[in-house]
């Protein structure tokens, strides 16, 4: 037992992103809004996102930007122990650029959607579609 | 063996593909026909000519692209692929001519579709014919089912499309379920598919491995019609007579057949065959097929399709005197190639002057049908004779030889097969031609009036028949190539 | 200028979308021939640069100078370079000939078609010439947010569903890929390929690796719709307007299969893939069941889009099965069924795009008596259904061929048996359309004059690229020989028999 929570409390950051991974999956998976599923297709992107990021911190570490680096001063051997990796932090700048295009591209479909089908409920689409 | 490179073998194949456009384009029927005939011209000029150098002992060949390391697309003009491809090409032109006496009577549709499909799937049987390994082989017996589907299906309709689909499924289903693995199997164990003297699969696997081969091979290349495999053949009589007389009776069928003696001669090779003691079963094959296609012929009322179980059994001596594996019997095998293609076409020629002039189709419409066309009937009278075996036609040469080389192989049940089937065949022949001359006025159908069918129609098949009387005296050049090539096989 | 094919195959088309984009507010004429130049240099450019890998072998192009492993580097070898010719050539033939039907389809919209077509292509071609591992996920995101987008663009009807229950199932997918990335990095503190590739052999054990590998996998399956992944695929492609699926569906799939089989080859080895998992069947099966499960769902379909996909189902299975074979037959096969599959769904999805075109749809009974009233579209269609059923000397049959033999080595009975199968279904599932298209109603075709119906043929600008791609279905065929010999022999490590 004290290993199991040596475990959770060790790699905290994994079982918090699992479990918004989770969270997201559901909502996309079992719920009927259209907008609801979006939202948790969102959550499972942010959930990979604080992912990354969270594996980028150190103990110890502090933010990476050194003061009055340029020119003389920053050509001195740097400890990359005391400072957070930001590569993680750049990498996901990207990532959330693209989480938001995918976001709005749905929510732009979704309208599409709902402009045809006066509805936002996947079962009354579907229901309508089956009907043709 | 001296080999001569030449690009001879892929313009005869070509010859026909190149006519097409011309023929799709041109807008009157007569310019068509014309081109039809220049490009059967063209093609048998072209096979002829290379005649000379196979009879002095050489083989021309051609490569046209190595798509797979160690198997190229490549033509081997050979003393069998010469035979066969000298029997269609002659005939090509035959079959034109007759074509267009019977299209234009008949006034068909879609006569250009018609012309330009018979000019692909005579370039794929002439490719067949000159394949030199088993993946050309295979690419083109598939080109010439995918040809002969608009044939078969000309009338489009319900009959032709449920026809149509029979003949595709018996002919494309087997040779992409059972010939390809087999193909692929084979060049997993021998790394080549070349035909080779004694065969390429010689000595690579164990006999289990062999058998398999050998039964989805043979059974594979479905064209040969070898029963269980041949109700597509009686289906595919719904095409139109020409076609059913060339292709079914000399193109289609004759490369399924000639596929398997070039898989059992090439592929396997006789000696193998004859160590692993494969030939009772192949014997027993065609034998099966001889027998029950003979008895069914006796039944039937319609006159192609008793022309069909007819051919289904005449193709199994082929397939039985190569499974012989002796000299005579191969040599009687081979020679039964173009003895029967040139009698049976004779043969179908007589049915569609019948349906031309007369519109019967069924032997029992047609008591005293020899008063009113009396030219037909005669040559009917003549090609049976051929098929039969009996002299003075040319099928006596090869039923001989298929008795001697029974013979020799020591395989007396054979000769009794042979024996008996030649008396079926006389029993679903002779009552038909015998009832269509000699018959009591008042049982006559007909007119007492000479009426033949047109002339297109007509010379053909006279033509065909007096040939068949002729190979008899001089079966040259066949006899001739049937010797080389299995001189060449046994090395004798 | 030829040291800079790398890039440019990647940015011109980048910048020509912008130039589009303001095109189609300013001059919507302009927006065709920006779109025509831009994937002509794109072409040139892929073209060039597998010339290039032929005569130099590996080219490694860093963007920016930027030594790795801090810059991006564009790594170009004789996978990629296969893989760049044809995407480039397949997006730009189908440029062409899709232009008539886009001004049909939609007119006001075609500066944002272009626009979304140009960054599609972009971001493919990205996908295939990196050598950066999330480089490669921001790609991806790119070509398939500009897909989602062009998928849209159909019927008001299905397709905005369709497009947002593929945008779903694709996002999960690239996220899955991302989060393997992820591992990777907290693995081996790289994200170049080779680098990667470089670092890891001594961490194979490590539960770490084995979780990058699978969750970059399942991405990736999502992505190319494995079976059982395939759900959104149908629907997106069947509802997507005539000019996006043509471009789509030869297109994405394959893609991401280069992505599988970049991942299985240079990143992770083919020892780690191979060998220390034991996988390899597990999937080959998967694959098996794909190539099924996509024949007779095919069956099921009476519209002749529908059945295309389902087609595009059971090929993702060819290929998957082909590469997981793990022998060097098996590997050649799926790398040539790239080639030769993209060329054989150009040609089908074309044929479509012709008869929707004409006829304004695309089910069954709108084919009667087509082969008639359009027989040269017809006959491309016959061509490319003979290639993929697999009849020489169309190219389909060659590919058929190496991954029928790779299974014979491998001893995988089961996956040659699939591919008999699929063929055979192949061969009902087209001559079923064929009859369609041949056994028009005739009244009395014996006799008299039969006046037929008359010709009305796509026009010519839909028409020639149709046929120059047909052609090249059996002149690739031709040349398998010559591929397989002098470039994807040299894409495959030699450690593979």
């Amino acid at each position: 037992m004290g290993d199991l929570i040596q475990l959770l409390v060790a790699k905290y950051n994994y079982w918090i992103y699992i479990t918004l991974m989770m969270i997201g999956l559901y909502a996309m998976i079992a719920k009927n809004n259209l907008v609801k599923k979006i939202v948790g297709m969102n959550i499972f992107q942010t959930a990979i996102i604080l992912f990354y990021v969270s594996i980028g911190s150190k103990k110890g570490g502090t933010i990476p930007i050194i003061e009055h680096g340029h020119g003389a001063a920053g050509s001195h051997v740097v400890h990359a122990a005391d400072y957070i990796n930001p590569l993680p932090h750049v990498l996901m700048l990207t990532a959330i650029v693209v989480s938001v295009a995918t976001l709005g591209v749905a929510l732009a479909l979704a309208i599409k959607v709902y402009e045809r089908y006066n509805t936002l409920e996947e079962d009354e689409i579907l229901a309508q579609i089956r009907e043709k | 063996m001296e080999t001569i490179v030449s690009i001879k073998p892929l313009l005869a194949v070509l010859v026909s593909l190149l006519v097409v456009p011309i023929l799709v384009s041109s807008r009157a029927p007569n310019v068509r026909e014309a081109w039809t005939f220049v490009a059967a011209a063209a093609k048998f000029l072209i096979v002829a000519s290379m005649v000379p150098t196979i009879l002095n002992g050489a083989e021309i060949v051609y490569t046209v692209a190595e798509v797979i390391p160690g198997v190229a697309i490549k033509f081997r003009v050979d003393a069998l692929g010469m035979l066969f491809a000298l029997v269609s090409s002659s005939l090509w032109i035959v079959t034109s001519a007759y074509s267009i006496g019977y299209m234009r009577k008949l006034k068909e549709h879609s006569q250009t579709r018609y012309f330009c499909f018979f000019a692909f799937a005579l370039s794929a049987t002439i490719g067949v014919a000159f394949s030199a390994n088993l993946l050309t082989l295979y690419l083109f017996y598939e080109m010439l089912s995918l040809a002969t589907y608009p044939l078969v299906t000309h009338h489009q309709d319900p009959e032709a499309r449920s026809s149509g689909r029979k003949y595709l499924l018996y002919i494309v289903g087997t040779s992409i379920g059972f010939v390809l693995p087999a193909m692929l199997i084979a060049y997993n164990l021998a790394g080549t598919l070349e035909f080779g003297r004694q065969g390429f699969l010689a000595g690579t696997g164990s006999k289990p491995l062999m058998a398999l081969l050998l039964v989805l091979l043979v059974f594979g290349f479905a064209k040969a019609a070898i029963m269980p495999l041949h109700s597509w053949l009686p289906a595919a009589m719904v095409a139109p007579t020409p076609v059913s007389a060339l292709l079914h009776a000399v193109a289609v069928v004759k490369v399924g057949v000639f596929s398997v003696v070039r898989v059992l001669t090439g592929v396997f090779g006789t000696e193998q065959l004859l160590a692993l003691n494969f030939s009772p079963f192949i014997l027993l094959a065609a034998s099966v097929t001889i027998l029950v296609g003979s008895f069914i012929a006796l039944s039937q009322d319609n006159l192609k399709r008793l022309l069909a179980f007819s051919t289904i059994a005449q193709l199994s001596y082929i397939v039985l005197g190569v499974g012989l594996l002796s000299p005579k019997g191969m040599t009687g095998g081979m020679l039964h190639i173009a003895m029967h293609a040139f009698g049976k076409i004779t043969l179908f020629f007589c049915a569609g002057a019948i349906f031309v002039a007369t519109g019967k189709k069924n032997i029992s419409e047609m008591t005293g049908i020899g008063r009113r066309m009396p030219v037909t009937m005669a040559a009917f009278f003549i090609a049976s004779l051929s098929i039969i075996g009996l002299p003075p036609c040319g099928g006596f040469i090869s039923k001989w030889y298929l008795v001697l080389g029974s013979l020799e192989a020591h395989q007396m049940p054979i000769l009794f097969v042979l024996l008996f089937s030649s008396l079926l065949n006389a029993a679903y022949f002779m009552p038909f031609v015998y009832k269509a001359f000699f018959c009591a006025p008042h049982e006559a159908m007909f007119k007492n009036t000479v009426e033949e069918a047109p002339m297109f129609c007509v010379v053909p098949l006279v033509i065909t028949a007096l040939i068949s009387i002729i190979l008899l005296f001089y079966p040259q050049p066949f006899f001739r190539l049937a010797s080389m090539m299995v001189q060449a096989i046994t090395g004798t | 200028m030829s040291e800079q094919y790398p890039a440019l195959l990647v940015v011109v088309p980048l910048l020509s979308a912008l130039l589009i984009s303001a095109a189609g507010w300013l001059k919507k004429r302009l927006c065709f021939p920006i779109a025509v130049v831009a994937l002509g240099v794109a072409a040139y450019a892929s073209i060039g640069l597998l010339i290039r890998v032929l005569n130099e072998g590996v080219i490694i192009y860093r963007l920016g100078g930027w030594p790795p492993p801090w810059g991006i580097a564009y790594y170009v070898d004789h996978l990629n370079g296969l893989v760049l010719a044809v995407v480039s050539v397949v997006a730009f033939i189908n440029l062409i000939a899709s232009q008539k039907s886009i001004e049909e389809e939609f007119p006001e919209k075609t500066g944002a078609f272009y626009t979304l077509y140009v960054l599609m292509v972009t971001g493919l071609l990205g996908i295939v010439v990196t050598g950066d591992a999330f480089n490669l996920y921001v790609l991806l995101e790119i070509a398939s947010l500009t897909g989602y987008g062009l998928i849209a663009m159909g019927q008001k009807d299905r397709a905005p569903l369709a497009s947002l229950n593929y945008l779903y199932m694709g996002t999960i997918g690239a996220c899955f890929y991302l989060l393997g990335v992820g591992y990777l990095y907290i693995v081996t503190g790289s994200l170049n390929m080779v680098d990667i590739a470089r670092i890891l052999p001594p961490l194979y054990q490590s539960k770490a690796v084995l979780t990058a590998f699978i969750i970059c996998m399942v991405g990736v399956w999502l992505k190319m719709a494995l079976f059982p992944l395939h759900a959104w695929l149908p629907n997106a492609y069947t509802y997507a307007p005539s000019a996006s699926s043509s471009l789509i569906a030869p297109l994405m799939t394959k893609v991401m299969i280069y992505v599988m089989i970049r991942l299985i080859l240079t990143v992770f080895t083919p020892q780690f893939a191979f060998s220390n998992l034991a996988i390899s069947n597990s999937i080959v099966w998967l694959a098996v069941l794909a190539i099924v499960m996509g024949a007779i769902l095919a069956l099921a379909q009476t519209n002749l889009k529908k059945m295309l996909t389902y087609v595009i189902i059971a090929e993702v299975g060819y290929m998957v099965g082909g590469a997981w074979l793990g022998n060097r037959a098996g590997m050649t096969g799926a790398i040539l069924h790239i080639v030769n599959d993209a060329l054989m769904t150009l040609c089908a999805f074309m044929v479509v795009s012709n008869i929707v075109y004409k006829v304004k749809g695309y089910a069954f009974e709108d084919l009667k008596g087509l082969l008639r009233k359009m027989p040269f579209t017809m006959g491309a269609f016959v061509i490319g259904a003979l290639s993929i059923i697999g009849v020489p000397p169309t190219c389909g049959f060659f590919s058929k061929w190496y991954l029928i033999s790779g299974a014979l080595k491998a001893g995988h009975y089961g996956f040659m048996v699939a591919l008999l199968f699929s063929s055979l279904v192949n061969v009902v599932l087209f001559f079923r359309v064929l009859e369609i298209s041949y056994y028009e109603p005739f009244s009395n075709h014996h006799v008299g004059d039969h006046h037929p119906e008359p010709m009305a043929e796509a026009p010519l600008t839909m028409l020639v690229p149709l046929i120059i791609v047909a052609a090249g279905l059996v002149l690739v065929g031709l040349y398998t020989g010559d591929i397989v010999n002098h470039i994807i022999q040299f894409a495959i490590p030699k450690g593979i028999v």
